[in-house]
């Protein structure tokens, strides 16, 4: 209360006028903050629609330098890798969810696996490449597209498994409580009542968790590299997005760079999609 | 509880689930489910234990080669086999010092905005908006600042900033304008790490109790007198947790760093010079990288992920601390 007591010693005018200017301040760094976005996606768009014809979803990359061509293996590449990625992390994260939110609660050994966990939301991207790297290209001896899966997939394990948690302590007690009144074992119990009364909500999770590694380019440059075919089998180099748009980024070539847009504004658009779909739905839900 | 079936005289599913679980004992099921989720749980935290090891042994070659002096080597040679981290070291701490100078208070400010200025729909719209501003992959903010943010720094931002009096400091903003650099690596980074602090920082303004606030309204101040002098106070301690979570974001990013910062090995002259940061020596070099110089980006890597590691602690102790302390959560 000393801090309030020094108050009335200045000027009502020299106050207002502070006061006035933090609230200008204030909305000038919002607006900045929204423009700088509409900024970065207006350029997308700008440059990346000039990239999108019936070839650059259809085609293959054309050898150096030669102009047309598209860049429908990385697209299939990465869903498949995405989907890989999605398989491995998404059910064992879902399920550390389970223990975390209905079996460890406040225990001790529960409160170290949340942190643990925090802090693996926390590394960085690339050190989880690194890590998927010394793994398996040397042992597969080839860059491969099951290095890349599994860089993705740890990334999204952590991230699956807290939002699992918050998603299950929002079912209520009474709940769990009636299932296992009836004589439901545990596992049904948690399962068929409390999972399922939670669903979708923790599908939205995974679609978010899936949609952020979606567009992580560093745990795949020394994981899964590149490719310029058609990748299927993902013991080889693999064919992806991210690594596409870095490499035709830093090239030469113009036709290159704007590919390299067109690709940007295909995962803006399926990033932004995902996230205002995903909220949208979240909000009618509460209503 | 094995009673519930007869007492609740009802449908036959109800006493048939309870039979069958007095029948076959589902502890045994139950047992097992509960051991397979603990172990998933584990497995995060023995993923943590493989990351490590795999790093420490990716860099033992380098850390028997040069022992601690890799720390303040700032050789990087590939033709002469030495190698340092004290040019990436100055790179990444000062790119995230100048990210984390530019985003704090933006942060708060927008927070303030948020929480106490503006209708608590127009809050929802822009704080989804800034919160997309996170969504956004690192990649395009990297070509957005190849592309765009360059060449405005380099045809506008650094000369007009030479033409006052602070580009008379030589160590500032000595030497050509390249657009490339670590002040334009930091201008990236402090809008990627914007949305983090702002959510975390609006969490806590939000906490603070209203009864609090109105006894300062109450007293005659102002909006801004109120929230400096309460709410700022009051929150002090999510607002610190907020700049470590921020710092390990800045500290690791790589791919817009990657693009924007010019990947020079000599330590930068000054901050508009090109230098180079951990993430982004790793995400250059790693993929040509063999031998001796391939260990010492992974050192680089070990050196990242645990000084990244002793921030999360910091920030998750820390908020726990807080939380508890002001009784939320």
């Amino acid at each position: 209360m000393r801090a309030l007591s020094e108050v009335p010693h200045r000027s009502v005018a020299g106050r207002r006028s502070s006061d006035i200017v933090i609230k200008v301040l204030a909305w000038i760094a919002a607006s900045l903050g929204i423009a700088l976005m509409g900024w970065v996606i207006v350029v997308c768009v700008q440059r990346g629609i000039a990239a999108w014809n019936w070839d650059f979803f259809t085609q293959l990359p054309t050898p150096v330098g030669e102009p047309g061509g598209g860049i429908a293996n990385a697209l299939v590449g990465t869903l498949i890798m995405t989907a890989l990625a999605t398989a491995l992390g998404v059910p064992a994260g879902f399920f550390a969810g389970v223990y975390l939110a209905e079996f460890g609660k406040n225990s001790r050994f529960a409160h170290g696996m949340r942190m643990v966990t925090n802090v693996m939301m926390g590394i960085p991207s690339i050190i989880v490449g690194l890590f998927s790297y010394m793994l398996l290209v040397p042992t597969l001896g080839t860059f491969s597209g099951w290095a890349g899966a599994l860089a993705l997939a740890v990334i999204m394990l952590p991230v699956m498994a807290r939002t699992t948690e918050d998603i299950l302590n929002l079912v209520p007690n009474e709940m769990r409580e009636s299932a296992l009144a009836v004589g439901a074992p545990r596992w049904r119990a948690t399962l068929g009542v409390v999972v399922k009364a939670a669903r979708a909500g923790l599908l939205t999770g995974a679609i978010l968790a899936v949609v952020r590694v979606s567009g992580e380019t560093a745990p795949l440059l020394f994981t899964a590299l590149n490719s310029a075919y058609w990748t299927i089998d993902p013991g080889q180099p693999y064919a992806n997005l991210t690594v596409t748009i870095y490499q035709y980024a830093n090239s030469p070539f113009p036709d290159w760079q704007e590919k390299a847009w067109g690709a940007s504004l295909l995962i803006i658009v399926l990033v932004l999609g995902a996230n205002i779909t995903v909220r949208l739905i979240a909000q009618r839900g509460k209503q | 509880m094995s009673d519930t079936g007869h007492s609740l005289n009802g449908g036959w599913r109800v006493r048939d689930m309870a039979s069958r679980a007095r029948r076959a004992p589902s502890s045994r099921t139950d047992t097992a489910f509960r051991g397979f989720t603990i172990a998933c749980s584990l497995f995060i935290a023995l993923l943590m234990l493989g990351i490590t090891i795999a790093l420490v042994e990716g860099s033992w070659e380098s850390m028997r080669e040069f022992g601690l002096s890799f720390l303040w080597t700032s050789d990087w040679d590939i033709n002469k086999g030495v190698y340092g981290a004290l040019t990436p070291m100055i790179g990444t701490l000062t790119t995230t010092l100048i990210a984390m100078g530019i985003a704090l208070p933006l942060a708060l400010v927008i927070a303030l905005l948020l929480v106490e200025l503006v209708h608590p729909v127009a809050a929802r719209i822009i704080g989804t908006a800034v919160e997309m501003l996170a969504a956004i992959p690192s990649i395009i903010y990297g070509m957005w600042g190849l592309f765009v943010l360059v060449p405005i720094m380099q045809a506008h931002v650094i000369p007009w900033l030479q033409s006052t009096p602070l580009g008379q400091i030589p160590w500032l903003l000595g030497g050509p304008p390249l657009g490339v650099g670590i002040l334009t690596a930091g201008l990236i980074l402090a809008f990627m790490v914007l949305p983090f602090i702002t959510a975390v920082s609006r969490d806590v303004l939000r906490m603070v109790p209203t009864v609090t606030k109105e006894a300062g309204y109450g007293m005659g101040a102002t909006t801004w007198e109120v929230t400096r002098k309460v709410s700022f106070r009051y929150g002090f301690g999510g607002f610190v947790g907020a700049t470590f979570i921020g710092l390990g974001r800045a500290f690791g990013e790589t791919m817009a760093v990657a693009y924007v910062i010019g990947n020079s090995f000599t330590i930068p002259e000054s901050i508009i010079a090109p230098g180079t940061t951990f993430a982004s020596a790793i995400a250059n070099q790693f993929p040509e990288a063999v031998g001796l110089q391939k260990a010492a980006l992974m050192e680089l890597g070990l050196i990242l992920f645990l000084v990244t590691i002793v921030f999360q602690l910091i920030a998750q102790l820390w908020l726990g601390y807080v939380n508890k302390k002001v009784g939320i959560r």
